[in-house]
Formats: C-alpha cells, structure tokens, sequence
C-alpha cells in the first residue's frame, strides 16, 4: 500500500481545512446574519434600516468618495515615481524601489500613530487632509508596484519604433507607453481602492473619531460599548463586499484581456 | 549642396558608457537605391552602426550624413529613415491596421488617404487580409510583414533591417530573403540590412560590409568578399577556406605546402610573408594513379602532375557535393568539396588553378609589444615583468624604452594560467593546414597571437610565456626605421 504522504492531494488537507473554517464558514455567517434578526429568522429589515438611515447611506459615499480621492492622489504621484524607476534615469532603481518599500516593513497602525504625531509636531490640525494624507501615505506603494512592473517588463524596442516612426517624447508616452502600461494602473487602483474603502483604524486616529467611514459603521455594530448589533453590521459588510468584489471584478476583467494580448 | 551618397559615414567612433568601443573609425557610403547587407559574428558592432543610422544612439566622434547634410544630432523622429526590428516590436494594443497607420496618423495624414495607403502597404507584403487581426494572434512571418508594412508607410529614403529574419525558421527565411529582394526592387528605396549570416548576406545584397570587433574589415560585392577576400577573418567568416601561411616567391609565384604554385596576384614584393585562401571547391581532386583532367576537359593538359598527394581522412554527403579531408603526405590538412565522393583511404592528388589562389597580405609578422627595459635582465612589457638575456639587455640602459618582438611559434601556452607571467582568454582560433593561429585576449585587452599544434577552445584560460631567448628588443626609434 502507498503511503498517504506521498500524494500531493494529502497536504492540501490542512489547507482546505483552513479555508473552510477561517474563509467560507466565516462568509457563510454573514450570510446568515445579515438575512435574519435576532431571533433567527428570514428578514430584510437589516438593509431595509441601513437605506432608511441617510446618515449612514452618506456614510459610505462619504467613504467611497475618499477612498477614491486617495485613489486618485496615489495614481498621480504613484505613476511619475515608478515611471522615473523604470526608465531607469536612475542608476540604482532598485534603492528607489527599496526606500518606496521600505515604510511596509512596520506595521501601519505604529505608522498611522507616527503620523499623528508628526502632525501634533508640526501644529497641523487633524481631519479630512490628515485623514487623505496618512492613507496616500500608506498605500502609495500599493500603486507603484504594479504600475513599476508593467512599465519595467515593456519592451523598449517598442518605443524605439514609436521614435523611429516619428512620434516626439510625448506622443511616445501617450500612444505606447500610457496605454501599454493601464493593466498594471488598474491593479494599482484596485489594490488601493479595496483597503481604503474599508479602512477604520487610520480614519479613527487621524480624525481624532471626529469623521466616521464604512469600516467604522461596521466595526461600532460588533460590540463596541455593548451595543451588539451583529445582523446590522452583518448587512454592512456584506454591502462592502459587494462593493469590493465589484471593484475586483472590474480588474479581473482587464487583467484576461492582459493575458488576451500577450 | 547634393551628395552622391544617400548615407555617408565618416570615422565614426562609439564608446560606451563602461568605456568599450562598439565602432572604431568606421566610414561607409551607400548609394541611392542601393542594398548593403552589414555583416559580422555577434558583438562586432554591426546592430550600433545601424542604430546610429536609426539615430537611436549618438557616434561619440565621427559624423553620418543624409544626401550630404549632417544629421548627426538629429533625433530619430526627424530623420526619413524607418526600421524593421529583430523582434517586430509591434504594438500589442493596437491591431494590424493601427500599427501600419500608426505613422501616418502622427503625422496627421486624412482618413481616406490614410486608408488607401495601409492597404497598398498591406498588400505590398501580401497581408491584405489581415487588417483588424490582432497582432499577436500572427505567426512570426506575418508578425514581421506587418513590421515591413509600418516601417515603409512613412516612404522613408533609407530602410533600416536589424535581422528581420533572425528569429524564423529555416524555410521561412528563405522565402521572406526572396520577398526583401523583391520589395527592394519595387520600392527602389536603400536598404541597410544587419545580419550574421553570412549566406543570407550573400544572397540579398549589391555590398556587403563585413564587420570585427568595431571595425569594418572588407566592402564589396558578394563575389569580390567571397573570392578575394581582404584578410583571414573575412576568409574564414565567409563560406569554408582553406587558410595558409605562404611566401611570395616573386610577383605570379607563391610558396606554400613545400612547393611553389603559380599565381595570379602581384606586389607584394619577393619573399614576402602571405597568407593563401584556398576555397574547398576550388581543389580538383583525382586519384593519385589517374592523370588529372580539367573539368572542363580544358586547360589542365595531361602533362601536368599532381600539385599535392595525400590521403582522404574523411568523406561527408552534403546534399549536392562531398566534402573531404585530405592529409597530403608533407602534413597539411586541406578540405575539399567535389561531386564525386572518394572514401577515406583513398590516395588522391589535389591541383590548383591560378587564379583561385587568393593572396593575402599578413596583418602581422610577430608579435611587437612596447617595453621598458628594467634592472636585473628584465623588460616591462603589457604590464608584467619579463625575463631576457644579458644580450639583449646589455645594449639598454635601465629604463629605456624599447620595442619587444617574439614568433608567434615561440609563445608557451600554459594549461594553468598561474604559470603563465600574463593570463588571457583565447579569443579566435583560424586553421591553417598544419597548425592553429590563435589570438590570445589578456586581461588588460592586449592581443597576443600564438602559432600552436595543441588543440584550444574558444574562452580558454591559458597563462602565457615567452622564454628570454625569444624575445628581441629593438631601440625605439632608430634601429625601427633602419630595419624598414
């Protein structure tokens, strides 16, 4: 008889194991909660309550609209950055690379704290632009990475051959190099957007709890101060999810017509 | 002011950033219309005199003119001259049509007449069909056609061809060089082709510029480089050779193999060192008891004995012809191809017509170094110390300079490169019937050349040594020209 270990099919146990009881179990309760009451019944009443509230409906544009604000800061400060790198006007971009990198290797909550207190340092009143600079701050890597790559793997002939059929340094950029480089903006964009979106603990700090997004709606409903509203905050999760799967989606999209191209 | 030369390039130098010389004193003019094929082993710098051309890098010193204007500084989108790259660089985000019109629409050419010309360009390179094809959903070839297509849209004076067919299979090539040849005819535009194939050159181009090491090494037609080939390198980098070292007896008679052969070639002196090229077809080839006969039952009377004798080592099938070895029996290796096969034993006689010995002058006779005579017996010379005799360091004074030579048979090869006073990589390797030639690179970029018996790869390390008795020191200066 063969010994089990030896099928590549006996370590995915473990595996499977983890998934099911950390990511489809857990998917499954919101699912659960966010369609019944307390009593354990079918209900609707959770979204009902949530698009009754306006306060909380302007909430999450509140929250969508900041996270895509930061979205946008970080393409335009994201892209010049990883466009400099890999054009390679510098001789080292690999310390480039490493310096923009370099800020992950702390935990972002001791940075966001840090970042409060740069700001107490420099007198600068705590808010909205705090809130938009801790984030920019914090995700900035997330779109240059992508965008860095894209550009670095694209073939330099083809901008050779843009030149050699006439094209100045900026119609090379915008008909070869922007449009060769959107797979990797996209994914730049969704891995901005999706934790923004949801962020709580960074919009806390740095507003002093003054501005209240999505994350935090949904954080106050799981027991904060004793209030438990599970199945309410059930339904607001499973509102962000869609809208992240959405947002996901979306890149997916691009990224099989990336693969259709190559 | 109008120039004779669609392209002219004056001594234009290249040294890169690390401080190494892609082109060195490279000149070249091409006419109007013309199809010059540039040609070399890779890293010879044929793909940087194209880019230059292209205006993709700046010549460090020299110019390059376009109908006799300067356009040296000019960017590479100003310039009328298009490229076809190795790797097609289409743009993959734009389909056939949009890559071909990609030109045209930079330049703001109308809708219509932009229409009317991607097709005729289209239909040049019989790719008519494939309009909103997605350019990666095409094979190689049609990659490259559409490549072909964009690049003439722009009716550019001068087609620049960086080994378009370099990266399709063996068929494929042969039809595309057919097609390039045809294209030229109709376009009646320069084409500058850059390949590293030698049989591709042959066949496509009016010139061929054969390129080493940054430097142009012969310029002529496909048949002037095939038959009289300037030095060993184009010999034995064109088509297979028979390369021998010889001895101009007189003007019309040449020594080699021990015997003397008459020729056709003239001033180079009496007793001049040469080097011979022979090509493998140009032996005829009989058995030894038979008398030799022309091939064309001519010139070739039954009086005439065999040049030399020897014996058939080995005998391949090469599909119309035979190619053999033959050791002749005073120790020279010669290939030679013939329609006929003899197999290996057979004892043959070989023979020679004038006019296909080719003579070459010798690049060098030995090797000459420059040196500083030291203390103790001793010169400085590439950099180490070396030992020499009393009597040749007797006639110094300590710190003098002096020009060293040694034989090129008397360089000691050393398997174990600590033996050697200098170490250095083999660089080139050429046969010559009886021997290897081979040019040793040392660390410092030095040539040494070495006449070995012994078998060496290309890339081997070997320690050199010259015994003291070998190397000669001359006075700089006088003794030099009194020995001219």
């Amino acid at each position: 008889m063969k010994n089990v270990l030896h099928h590549r099919r006996t370590w995915a146990w473990p595996y499977l194991l983890f998934l099911v009881l950390l990511v489809v179990l857990p998917l499954c309760l919101i699912g659960i909660y966010a369609f019944t009451d307390m009593d354990g019944e079918f209900t609707l009443k959770n979204f009902v309550m949530f698009f009754n509230k306006s306060e909380a409906v302007n909430t999450l544009i509140y929250s969508i609209a900041i996270a895509m604000i930061t979205t946008i800061i970080c393409l335009l400060l994201g892209y010049p950055a990883a466009y400099i790198m890999a054009m390679k006007s510098f001789r080292t971009p690999e310390v480039m690379a490493l310096l923009f990198i370099l800020p992950m290797w702390i935990n972002f909550l001791l940075r966001t704290i840090a970042t409060v207190e740069l700001f107490h340092m420099l007198n600068l009143p705590l808010g909205e632009g705090a809130l938009l600079f801790g984030m920019t701050y914090d995700f900035l890597p997330f779109m240059i990475y992508p965008i860095y790559n894209t550009l670095q793997k694209m073939d330099l002939s083809l901008i050779e051959a843009a030149r050699d059929l006439g094209a100045n340094r900026f119609q090379v950029f915008t008909k070869v190099i922007l449009p060769l480089s959107v797979p990797g903006i996209y994914s730049g964009i969704v891995m901005v957007f999706m934790p923004t979106v949801s962020t709580f603990a960074i919009s806390e700090l740095l507003t002093l709890n003054k501005i209240t997004l999505f994350g935090s709606l949904i954080q106050r409903s799981f027991g904060e101060g004793g209030i438990t509203m599970w199945n309410y905050g059930a339904a607001l999760s499973l509102l962000m999810l869609i809208i992240i799967g959405a947002t996901s989606f979306f890149g997916n999209q691009d990224e099989a017509s990336e693969n259709m191209v190559r | 002011m109008k120039s004779d030369y669609i392209i002219e390039v004056n001594h234009v130098f290249k040294q890169f950033e690390d401080g190494q010389y892609a082109l060195r004193d490279v000149s070249l003019k091409v006419k109007k219309g013309e199809f010059v094929t540039i040609l070399g082993p890779s890293g010879c710098g044929k793909t940087t005199l194209l880019r230059c051309i292209a205006g993709f890098q700046v010549a460090s010193e020299g110019d390059i003119l376009l109908n006799g204007e300067d356009m040296t500084d000019l960017p590479a989108n100003k310039r009328p001259v298009n490229t076809v790259f190795q790797k097609y660089a289409l743009f993959p985000h734009l389909n056939v049509f949009d890559n071909v019109a990609f030109g045209l629409k930079l330049r703001g050419v109308e809708k219509e007449e932009m229409v009317r010309r991607v097709r005729k360009s289209l239909k040049m390179v019989s790719m008519s069909d494939y309009e909103y094809r997605h350019v990666d959903s095409l094979s190689g070839g049609q990659q490259q056609r559409v490549a072909i297509a964009r690049a003439i849209i722009n009716e550019p004076e001068v087609l620049l061809l960086d080994e378009p067919l370099s990266a399709l299979d063996r068929k494929m090539r042969a039809d595309m060089q057919l097609e390039l040849r045809e294209m030229h005819k109709k376009l009646g535009i320069t084409f500058i082709y850059v390949t590293h194939d030698q049989e591709e050159a042959l066949t496509l181009s009016d010139r061929v510029v054969i390129m080493r090491e940054g430097r142009i090494q012969q310029i002529g037609s496909p048949t002037d480089v095939y038959n009289e080939p300037q030095n060993c390198f184009v010999a034995n980098f064109i088509g297979e050779s028979n390369i021998l070292d010889a001895m101009m007896v007189r003007d019309e008679l040449v020594h080699f193999c021990d015997r003397d052969f008459a020729c056709v070639d003239k001033g180079f002196g009496e007793q001049t060192e040469v080097d011979v090229v022979i090509r493998p077809e140009d032996w005829y080839i009989g058995r030894v008891e038979n008398v030799p006969q022309d091939k064309k039952g001519g010139e070739m009377t039954k009086s005439t004995p065999w040049q030399l004798i020897g014996e058939v080592q080995t005998c391949i099938f090469k599909g119309v012809h035979y190619e053999m070895t033959v050791m002749t029996d005073n120790g020279y290796e010669m290939v030679v191809q013939d329609y006929q096969q003899f197999v290996p034993g057979t004892k043959v006689g070989l023979l020679v017509k004038p006019e296909d010995i080719q003579v070459m002058k010798k690049e060098r006779l030995c090797n000459e170094e420059e040196a500083t005579v030291l203390p103790g017996n001793q010169v400085e010379m590439l950099g180490e110390k070396w030992d020499i005799t009393e009597r040749a360091s007797e006639r110094f004074e300590a710190g003098e300079k002096a020009r060293a030579e040694f034989d090129f048979n008397r360089v000691n090869l050393q398997d174990d490169e600590e033996d050697g006073v200098l170490s250095g990589e083999v660089h080139f390797i050429l046969y010559k019937g009886n021997h290897y030639h081979l040019t040793i690179r040392t660390d410092d970029g030095d040539d040494i050349y070495v006449d070995t018996n012994d078998i060496w790869d290309v890339g081997d390390r070997v320690g050199i040594r010259v015994a003291p008795s070998w190397i000669r020191l001359y006075k700089t200066n006088i003794e030099a020209e009194a020995k001219k």
